[in-house]
């Protein structure tokens, strides 16, 4: 296992997506490589961070005109 | 690639689990399906933010943005009937979204959208920019300050490598979900979903790399 080698199996390593022992030759590695741990633990980070992240409310005119679309269609609202 | 159109053949049910579905899913469905619009609507609700965060990810458009999601919601709600509660129906509902997202994108750049073309990823995937990040980036920025420098940098990728991290990072779909959704290969969404996650950290490096806090 060498550095390049960590870096195509990196989304396979994060997904858990393994076999337990590439899992094992890729952690071994890990150990002695500082470079492929910040780079698999900053990778780690950055899906984290996506997956964690909150959507910000809808502005409020588009809120407005979707409930408006809805009405007409579902309700058969004039609006 | 030929235009997406909605596939009424659901998703493999996904397994992965999601903070977005409550529990009371089946039940708002299923009160939707016999006609109780108010349970569509609190279905609107409650995924119309995340909906908008996709369109807009993918469309980076706000105008075309609004327009996709109005049309998933209501394409949704026509095609209810078809929906057979094998999958979530949040996946069913994304994938919608993507489609109308995806026929925005195009239309208004129609020369340079293509999803599906080869990407060679086998020798660009040098790492760069190898530091440790410190403290966590959720404790060091204010939410608002956060949350514009991530739509900025996945602003900065490839649509064909941000659609991809969108499904498959931030709706949490399963990579055949994200394939059958996009209509690519496994290997394809496998390959862009990499280059995506290396050139996200690589960009975020610029905010979140230690010597920044210090």
């Amino acid at each position: 296992m060498n550095c390049r080698n960590i870096v195509k199996e990196l989304s396979n390593y994060l997904d858990e997506a393994l076999d337990s022992t590439l899992k094992a030759s890729i952690e071994k590695h890990l150990e002695h490589c500082e470079d492929c741990k910040v780079v698999v633990d900053t990778t780690k980070q950055t899906i984290q961070i996506y997956c964690n992240s909150e959507p910000a409310p809808l502005p409020e005119e588009t809120r407005l005109r979707l409930r408006d679309a809805l009405k007409k269609r579902l309700r058969g609202v004039r609006v | 690639m030929s235009a997406p159109k909605i596939n009424p053949v659901e998703p493999p049910a996904h397994t992965l689990p999601s903070q977005v579905v409550k529990d009371d899913e089946p039940v708002l469905v299923a009160a939707a399906k016999a006609g109780d619009i108010t349970a569509f609507e609190t279905l609107v609700g409650r995924y119309e933010r995340k909906i908008f965060r996709l369109a807009q990810n993918i469309t980076q458009n706000r105008e075309d943005a609004e327009d996709s999601m109005q049309e998933a919601f209501l394409k949704a709600y026509e095609h209810l009937g078809e929906f057979q509660g094998n999958s979530r129906f949040y996946t069913w509902l994304v994938r919608i979204a993507v489609n109308q997202a995806l026929m925005k994108l195009r239309k208004r750049r129609p020369n340079q959208v293509s999803l599906d073309e080869e990407i060679d990823t086998g020798e660009d995937l040098m790492t760069r920019e190898i530091e440790d990040w410190g403290p966590s980036p959720e404790d060091r920025y204010e939410q608002t300050e956060l949350s514009t420098i991530l739509n900025t940098t996945i602003s900065e990728l490839d649509p064909s490598f941000r659609v991809v991290f969108q499904l498959r990072d931030i709706e949490e779909l399963s990579t055949e979900e994200t394939a059958e959704a996009l209509g690519l290969s496994v290997p394809a969404v496998k390959s862009r979903l990499l280059r995506a996650r290396l050139k996200l950290r690589q960009k975020l490096n610029r905010y979140f790399r230690r010597s920044e806090n210090s």
